[in-house]
């Protein structure tokens, strides 16, 4: 099947308005994770990555009036012009939109000064295509929390069939009480800063987030760029709440991921897991991992850096694998202390530079479902 | 023009208290019937002995119920991939969980507010472990999902799609699942699917 490529890209997060602040800051090993106090939480307060609502609305302002849009549209409008304004020629009548997100503007559903109808998910999409004008059917994607990195590949399947030749991608979710309590309520949450693959994990941190990238079935006319090869999702049939203990989705799913991009896991250089911190998933992806023989390779989560985005999470992830790629460095899994897994895992300790020319990138979520997704890094003769 | 020529296998429809296996009317009950004995007449109706049913959701219970209609003639491969979209999201048990935080939250309810967990239910009673995606449309949207499996079965992703559309909203529901592979009679098309899912309304 036809490959896509990665071409201009923007995040949205407590780490800055752009990606080259981001980047700046996962270079730096800065966290976005800060301590909220809240007295409905046992520890009177939990962590998690917020947007603080000033800056955002300061940024917004440049291109909307932020009375209009809900926060969550805020920053997934702001990731899309960015995207934009680096594309101005970009036909607009010709591009796709194609929309993750797991709650959209859940917060709605209590503290609302917009119509009710702006909690519907498709309502969150119109939003986005009239603001800018795009002119195609926008596709919205729910899928928990595989939903960013689904979208691309969503988006590639479209492409490879020549539905559209160039799609843009966003993903966005909120910390929101909803979701917060939910989480709380699975005991879940950490009270600390979460510390994925470690020894003294305890859960996870929520964060929020959008993120933005074009992607285009035609190679971009730059020296280096970066092309999705293959992509796979796959099933668990296991349980809705928990991963499989042998990791079988996502197992599955880099296999075929790697079956389709035509290499075998022995090409991997790096791995961008999941990582949530909960005692089962990092036990799970370890075990799949394993199993396909990646022990060795590096590999970090960006959720001590972020916390959890759900529906943001693996297209944030995603774009910030691409730059590693393209800067071949490894960035620090965050807060990581000592294995605490049952399998190897080769975790990134520190920054580093590297040659990097394959990655894979997966995710897990809620309803069982896995999703792999591995890149190339292609270089002009 | 593809080179594959897919078929609309099999099909289902739930809607109005009443639950047609293609154009055949198997299960009705009173119009006044709310969901949740709807629900439970129609599990009793279909012999279907699954406890862990009880436990879920409006959505999930329609799409267990749809499911178990669409497969009871076919041999189903574990590689069958799942593509459903709806409107409402999980609208209606993300009400009851932001009732519930107001007093005592509990996690057997907040599992359920994800639209895809309805995917997640299906593939662990027929132990399908394959492609799944969930899409939101304001409405039925044939060419999405026309598009969606054609690419899947292409690309050999997948041997065979069930795709379509399961919407609850104020206990109003409406669900059409369809069953795409090599076999049937019904060629696959936008206009068949649109027919198909209108059908219950004529």
């Amino acid at each position: 099947m036809k490959k896509i490529y990665l071409l201009d890209d923007a995040i949205i997060s407590p780490q800055g308005f752009s990606t080259e602040e981001n980047l700046i800051a996962v270079k730096n090993e800065k966290s976005g994770l800060k301590f909220h106090k809240n007295n409905k939480f046992p520890s009177e307060g939990f962590y998690a990555g917020i947007i603080e609502n000033e800056l955002l609305t300061e940024a917004f302002s440049k291109i909307g009036n932020p009375k209009k849009f809900t926060k969550l549209e805020q920053m997934m409008l702001l990731a899309v012009s960015s995207v934009l304004k680096n594309n101005p020629n970009l036909n607009l009548s010709e591009t796709a939109l194609i929309i993750s997100t797991t709650k959209g503007n859940i917060d709605l559903l209590t503290n609302s000064s917009f119509p009710e109808n702006r909690v519907y998910l498709s309502e969150l999409g119109d939003v986005i295509k009239n603001f800018f004008g795009f002119q195609l059917q926008t596709i919205v994607i729910s899928n928990a929390c595989i939903s960013g990195g689904l979208a691309l590949a969503v988006a590639k399947r479209f492409i490879a069939a020549e539905k559209f030749d160039q799609a843009i991608v966003v993903g966005g979710d909120l910390v929101s009480e909803f979701v917060l309590s939910g989480f709380n309520s699975f005991q879940a949450m950490s009270a600390e800063a979460c510390r994925p693959f470690s020894k003294n994990r305890t859960g996870i941190n929520l964060g929020e987030a959008a993120a933005a990238v074009l992607v285009s079935s035609k190679k971009p006319k730059k020296s280096i760029n970066i092309s999705l090869i293959g992509e796979a999702s796959a099933n668990d049939a296991n349980h809705i709440s928990g991963p499989s203990r042998t990791g079988e989705g996502l197992y599955k799913s880099i296999k075929n991921a790697l079956k389709e991009a035509q290499i075998s896991a022995k090409n991997i250089d790096y791995v961008s897991a999941h990582g949530t911190a909960t005692a089962y998933n990092d036990e799970m992806e370890a075990v799949a991992f394993n199993r396909l023989g990646l022990s060795e390779v590096p590999v970090n989560s960006f959720k001590g850096a972020y916390g959890h985005t759900l529906g943001a999470s693996a297209l944030l992830e995603s774009i910030l694998t691409k730059h590693s790629l393209l800067n071949n460095e490894l960035y620090t899994s965050l807060n990581f202390d000592e294995i605490g897994v049952s399998k190897p895992l080769n975790v990134i300790r520190g920054f580093e530079k590297k040659e990097l020319n394959f990655a894979l990138k997966t995710a897990s979520g809620f309803g069982g479902c896995n999703l792999a997704l591995v890149f190339k890094k292609e270089l002009d003769d | 023009m593809t080179e594959f020529s897919f078929k609309i296998t099999d099909f289902v429809r739930i809607k109005n208290q009443r639950i047609f296996h293609r154009k055949d009317l198997i299960f009705k009950t009173e119009k006044s019937l709310g969901l949740d004995q709807f629900l439970k007449e129609a599990y009793q109706n279909l012999k279907i002995t699954y406890p862990k049913f009880h436990k879920m959701d409006g959505l999930c219970k329609l799409g267990i119920l749809a499911s178990e209609v669409l497969f009871k003639d076919h041999f189903i491969s574990p590689d069958t991939a799942l593509v459903l979209s709806n409107s409402a999201s999980s609208l209606e048990t993300d009400k009851k969980h932001q009732l519930a935080m107001s007093e005592m939250v509990s996690p057997a309810i907040f599992v359920y507010t994800l639209p895809n967990i309805v995917l997640g239910e299906i593939s662990i009673k027929h132990k399908l472990q394959s492609e799944n995606v969930f899409f939101i449309e304001n409405r039925f949207n044939p060419e999405l999902l026309m598009d969606y499996a054609e690419v899947l079965l292409e690309t050999k992703k997948a041997p065979a799609v069930v795709c379509g559309w399961i919407d609850l909203k104020n206990a109003e529901y409406d669900v059409f699942l369809c069953l795409i592979s090599k076999e049937g009679e019904i060629p696959l098309s936008k206009e068949n699917l649109k027919q198909l899912y209108l059908f219950e309304n004529e």
